[in-house]
């Protein structure tokens, strides 16, 4: 007999760690909408900016003092990342970008290590993981917590991209590079603050993130839970980046309990991107991604 | 006139060829006796099949112009694969084995490279980390890969072949040696066949090579079979000349990257780029621990070192990919450039075309 309250119970446990997912994605999204980047250093910010924060916090900073001083680090990093890696590299293809970002990674992994230590903290964000019952099906607290959080993030940049100034400039320079500059906007500023706001979303990520799992190395290794939500929803789409996390949180989570025992489980790692290929098969270009026109 | 019938007949002693043959004759018969154990083992033989495994990829990525960032898992299929030949079929020649596990990797990447009919870019670059997590973790779950081994480590029996021993450093060298350099002959020639000119028409312009003529679908696969044949050949190096006990941990996402790194630090495009990355990614780790135990015996420990070695790295290829996309070797050719000007200074005379 199907157990239906068991199955809608691993769902909505998937579509929440979905959430996450989704969360790390759209960093990826807001640096490669603007600048053709996928930028691999996202995990590695990600690590940064939780380990920053840890750190302060257990040498006695207090909680939003730490969250503030993280937040201009990664600011400073930002700007950092734009002045010195990103316009040296103007016009390169991207695949020379990427590669330059894989060298990023490496240096802001090792950094946050030599400068933090390597040993695991643990990150308290004074919220109770007690699971509580609606309608038979469990759900956790920290989970419902951070799809709000993401949420309102989403939100935010949502208005953000729609009624700022900046945010206009951001779109005008994801639509054409060439004719943003041609209308005089300083792409260097709009990089520096898309890999700010990077940044920001690396920050909040990797809080998150390092809450759940513990803020450690292998906190940057989320990147690649959230690649393959990047192939479904399409690389340029924020809206794909969330519908993309949670549908793969859902596959995830019920691949693992439903299919997983037929090959001795384990599955988890690389369900999501025989699903997510399984699916570019059938379109290119992700769920929302745009569709690519080509001249020869 | 027989001055042109002389040169003709010496055309092929190019400077390139006669310093080849040079550092072949010194690798094969100067090195195995002159080398110590130590530069034979942890220098040379991992820089073959580095240099091996990097060379397949750029065939892929350089050439034909497709990212993969899967690499290790077909070093992994390669070294099981030879493995489960030499274990389960007696008296198959070592030989043999080694071809072999190179079809069964070449197989694999075949699989695996089908979403590049479909996808480019990024997309592509992503769905071949599918395979880095598949083979990892089809090894490590069953156990019939590893000889039932809980961990799914394997070890590589000695190296003969033809009743030959090669079990010794020398030995093991050698055998690498021989390996790589018939590899090496064989993609040179495959590069300069029509199959090779696709490969770099296809990189160049996809659509443009369709219009005239290049089949891609056969071309896209041949190129991920043919780089995933050489890497798993790489493969069978690493688990049975080199490390001779391996694990599926072995060949995780790191070491994908390393391989990816040896071709964009060497030069894309270049066999002797994946060459030169290859030394460059071997050498230069063993350098800076020695330098940081030499200068700062105690105040680094070996966390430190390694972090810092990661900064290093990953800043260096950052300042590479800015001074010279084209990687090392291009330093190399405007140096060796500058080196001839200077030496044969033409002189001064009427101009003739």
């Amino acid at each position: 007999m199907f157990d239906y309250q068991f199955f809608i119970e691993v769902l909505v446990g998937g579509l929440l760690s979905g959430v996450m997912y989704s969360l790390v994605a759209i960093g990826f999204v807001l640096i490669y909408k603007t600048s053709g980047v996928l930028n691999f250093a996202q995990g590695a910010m990600l690590l940064f900016a939780a380990l920053t924060f840890v750190s302060l916090v257990e040498r006695g900073v207090p909680f939003w003092l730490g969250a503030g001083v993280t937040l201009v680090i990664m600011v400073a990093l930002g700007v950092t990342v734009e002045r010195v890696v990103l316009r040296p590299l103007v016009n390169q293809s991207p695949m020379t970008l990427f590669m330059a970002t894989l060298g990023l990674s490496y240096v802001i992994e090792g950094a946050a290590q030599l400068l933090w230590g390597t040993q695991v903290h643990g990150l308290d964000l004074g919220i109770n993981d007690i699971p509580f019952e609606v309608g038979g099906v469990l759900i956790s607290q920290f989970d419902l917590f951070a799809a709000v959080i993401a949420g309102a993030l989403v939100t935010a940049f949502a208005l953000f991209f729609r009624y700022t100034r900046t945010g206009l400039a951001f779109r005008a320079v994801a639509d054409d590079q060439f004719a943003a500059l041609a209308v005089g906007l300083r792409l260097s500023r709009v990089w520096a603050a898309v890999w700010t706001a990077a940044g920001i979303v690396a920050l909040v990520a990797g809080l998150l993130w390092g809450a759940r799992l513990g803020v450690q190395f292998s906190l940057s290794l989320v990147v690649l839970k959230a690649l393959p939500v990047l192939v479904l929803g399409g690389f340029d789409s924020v809206a794909g980046a969330i519908v993309g996390g949670l549908l793969i949180g859902a596959i995830e989570k019920l691949a693992e309990v439903y299919v997983g025992p037929l090959f001795g489980g384990g599955i988890e790692v690389w369900a999501a991107y025989v699903v997510a290929l399984a699916f570019l098969l059938l379109r290119p270009s992700g769920l929302f991604g745009q569709k690519l026109v080509e001249r020869v | 006139m027989t001055t042109p019938t002389r040169s003709a007949s010496l055309r092929w002693l190019t400077p390139n060829r006669f310093g080849l043959s040079v550092l072949l004759i010194a690798a094969f018969a100067i090195i195995p006796f002159a080398g110590s154990d130590y530069l034979l083992d942890a220098v040379l033989t991992p820089f073959l099949a580095l240099a091996l495994a990097a060379l397949g990829l750029n065939l892929l990525t350089g050439y034909a112009g497709q990212v993969s960032l899967g690499s290790a898992a077909y070093l992994a299929v390669g070294a099981y694969a030879a493995y489960n030949f030499n274990l389960r079929l007696h008296g198959l020649p070592f030989l043999a084995s080694l071809v072999a596990a190179g079809f069964v990797a070449a197989a694999v990447g075949i699989v695996f490279g089908l979403p590049s009919l479909r996808l480019r870019g990024f997309y592509l670059a992503v769905s071949t980390l599918a395979a880095q997590f598949f083979v990892q973790w089809t090894l490590t779950k069953f156990g019939w890969f590893s000889n039932n081994n809980p961990s799914g480590v394997i070890d590589a029996p000695p190296l003969a072949v033809a009743g030959l021993s090669f079990s010794g450093p020398v030995g093991r060298y050698v055998f690498s040696l021989t390996v790589v350099v018939v590899a090496t002959l064989l993609a040179i020639r495959l590069l300069r066949s029509q199959v090779g000119r696709n490969f770099i028409a296809l990189r160049d312009h996809e659509v443009a090579a369709k219009v005239i003529g290049v089949p891609l679908l056969r071309t896209k696969l041949l190129a991920f079979g043919v780089s995933s044949f050489l890497i798993g050949v790489a493969g069978v190096l690493w688990a049975f000349a080199y490390l001779r006990t391996v694990e599926p941990a072995g060949f995780n996402l790191d070491r994908s990257f390393e391989i990816l790194f040896i071709i964009i630090i060497g030069g894309l495009a270049s066999i002797r780029g994946a060459f030169l990355g290859a030394a460059f990614i071997v050498v230069f780790p063993l350098l800076l621990s020695r330098f940081g135990a030499a200068l700062l015996d105690n105040v680094f420990d070996s966390g430190v070192l390694e972090m810092s070695q990661r900064i290093v790295i990953g800043a260096l290829i950052i300042g590479l990919l800015i001074a010279e996309p084209r990687g090392l070797i291009a330093l190399v050719d405007r140096v060796a450039d500058k080196i001839r000007r200077r030496l044969f200074r033409p002189q001064p005379g009427p101009i003739r075309s």
